[in-house]
């Protein structure tokens, strides 16, 4: 029907045939509402029904009991951790991956995002295989009296494991994006490759390595499957938020939906920053924009 | 080059050596890093960092403040500003006074104007100009105008596929080009013809009609270049050699008349010969000591390379 309206839209002209243009954009407005109206119900209906399953005084009860306040805890402390190995490790290595050429190169970024496409129960798998007691590593590990599974430190590797691969291909792809120029330009002024790491392409891929470092925390917030194989869920020590939603389940629904809410804001939350972060920064680095639309966003 | 010298790439062969210092020597397996080879280099967008205020820029490279490098180059009043905020022209000052912070032993600017409009391009060129006299530094410019390096460079290297054709002074380069290409690239009227040979050097008969005597002996076909302040407009009746008139335009208090086959800048003053429009008829005049002859060198357009000392 909009097809036969686009038509007579061309045709144009005849008085007859005059209402049909209007009327197919009409339809074609109507449509296009009511297609948008389904899918973001769909998407927001389960939100609001969480945030609406009890009375706002009853989330607060759910997420200040010991169960909440434990997982809590565990996943500020296990994500603060695994966020700042993450940093510290993933960003040289994207830098290094992203600047320098050498053979086996494409292989080495393919490998990096396999474990974008393991199921997280793999992963946890995987791990527990890799380094638990009876695993590859075991030995060893027995040997320097490490025990790894089913502790606070394998909470930490799982985030890192199935967390880390989003940081590191966004942040491979905000240093590829840096100009090459500008790091020639600094090491003829004296700058060594560290402080052109530093002071040049961290600062120029800041935007994209603060919305990939989003994305990855947001992932090791919510991370589950491979932490519940490999870590266990053990209150106050392995069980992270995800966790005691999922142990609440059965005993107490109410608990679990506080959890839900709490968890929903925190991503949120890391959304919203993640959009404004990128946002604010492309357009103050950005040297191609007028003076008028620049000024509206100056970087604090 | 600039960058094989700048220490940003690294060549196959040859050696790169400032004073008694070697940068890369490819026998002896030497390769300084960029940083370590004291040079300031600029190059063609002038790589200003963009998240950096111009003091700030400076400031890279000296590690500290440096309001007299802004000063000197003129730009003191935008030492806050974002390199955004800045004109071509300001641009480029800053990125030389960057480079200066560092303190350099050589200066290397590529293509300094390509990213400038034309209006802007003269008058920062003769605002570099200035400059650089004022430093007293060794300088390697590389540029595709012959304008640009005449008005800067003390020598000029022509570079044709990476081979250096010829390496002279401007003047020099204008008065007696290596071949048919640095003729082109100064902007001479280079043509073909077939010399003959007479005592006093030869004459040339020119492939689209005409005659012209050179001072210079030879034979069989050849190029000729002429520079176009160098012809002279004369009676076409009496003329061995005549072209028409296809524009006509004034420029630098002179003008510039374009024929058929040829190109003439002539004094507005001089311009006594009657009837200079366009689809008339002209004849020419030129001094045999300044018909130069060439050997033939068929190639694609060249690469200078202006070096200032």
């Amino acid at each position: 029907m909009s097809t036969a309206a686009g038509r007579g839209t061309e045709l144009g002209g005849g008085n007859s045939a005059a209402w049909r243009p209007a009327l197919g954009r009409l339809t074609l407005v109507a449509g296009a509402t009511v297609v948008i109206a389904v899918v973001m119900a769909f998407l927001l209906l389960p939100i609001v029904a969480l945030f609406t399953y009890q009375p706002v005084h009853d989330l607060f009860t759910g997420i200040g009991a010991r169960v909440a306040t434990d997982a809590i805890i565990v996943s500020v402390k296990t994500n603060a951790i695994a966020f700042a190995l993450m940093i510290a490790f993933g960003t040289p290595f994207a830098y290094i991956l992203a600047r320098r050429q050498f053979p086996g190169r494409s292989v080495v970024i393919t490998l990096v995002e396999v474990p974008l496409v393991m199921p997280p129960a793999v992963a946890g798998l995987a791990l527990l295989v890799a380094f638990g007691r009876f695993g590859l590593l075991g030995h060893t590990e027995r040997l320097l009296g490490i025990d790894l599974a089913f502790t606070q430190a394998a909470v930490v590797i799982a985030i890192l494991f199935v967390a880390s691969p989003f940081y590191l291909r966004g942040a491979i792809a905000a240093f590829e994006a840096v100009d090459q120029t500008l790091l020639d330009v600094a090491g003829t002024l004296g700058a060594g490759p560290a402080r052109r790491m530093v002071r040049v392409a961290i600062p120029l891929a800041a935007g994209g390595l603060g919305a990939a470092a989003a994305v990855a925390f947001a992932r090791g917030i919510g991370e589950f499957g491979a932490t519940i194989l490999f870590a266990g869920s053990f209150q106050g020590t392995t069980q992270t938020l995800p966790l005691a939603v999922y142990s609440l389940f059965d005993a107490n629904l109410d608990q679990a939906v506080a959890i839900g809410v709490l968890l929903i804001i925190v991503s949120a939350a890391i959304l919203l920053a993640s959009k404004l972060l990128t946002r604010s920064w492309t357009v103050s680095t950005s040297t191609s924009r007028s003076l008028a639309g620049r000024s509206i966003f100056v970087r604090r | 080059m600039l960058r094989a010298v700048a220490g940003l790439e690294r060549p196959q062969a040859g050696r790169i050596a400032l004073g008694g210092e070697v940068w890369f020597d490819a026998r002896r397996g030497i390769h300084v890093s960029a940083e370590r080879r004291r040079v300031g280099y600029l190059p063609q967008d002038y790589g200003l960092f963009p998240h950096l205020s111009v003091a700030a820029n400076v400031r890279f490279a000296g590690r500290r403040d440096r309001p007299d490098l802004l000063e000197r180059v003129g730009i003191a009043h935008l030492a806050q500003a974002r390199p955004q905020q800045l004109s071509g022209g300001e641009r480029q000052r800053v990125a030389l006074a960057r480079a200066l912070a560092r303190e350099p032993r050589l200066l290397l600017l590529d293509e300094p104007f390509g990213a400038l409009d034309a209006i802007t391009r003269r008058q920062v060129r003769d605002e570099l100009a200035e400059i650089l006299v004022t430093l007293q530094l060794p300088t390697l410019l590389v540029t595709h105008a012959f304008d640009d390096a005449g008005a800067l460079a003390q020598r000029i290297g022509v570079l044709d596929r990476g081979r250096l054709v010829q390496l002279a002074a401007p003047a020099e380069l204008l008065r007696s080009p290596a071949n048919v290409l640095v003729a082109a690239l100064t902007g001479a009227n280079v043509l073909e013809g077939t010399a003959a040979r007479i005592p006093s050097g030869s004459t040339v008969r020119l492939g689209g009609g005409g005659m012209l005597a050179s001072s210079t002996s030879a034979e069989g076909p050849v190029q000729i270049a002429v520079q176009p302040w160098e012809l002279e407009l004369a009676d076409p009746a009496s003329s061995a050699l005549t072209d028409s008139v296809v524009s006509v335009r004034a420029e630098r208090g002179g003008l510039v008349i374009r024929l058929t086959r040829f190109t003439i800048h002539t004094q507005l003053d001089r311009n006594g010969y009657p009837a200079i429009e366009e689809g008339s008829t002209v004849g020419l005049r030129v001094s045999p000591s300044n018909v130069r002859v060439l050997r033939p060198d068929p190639s694609q357009p060249p690469g200078t390379e202006a070096d200032v000392t």
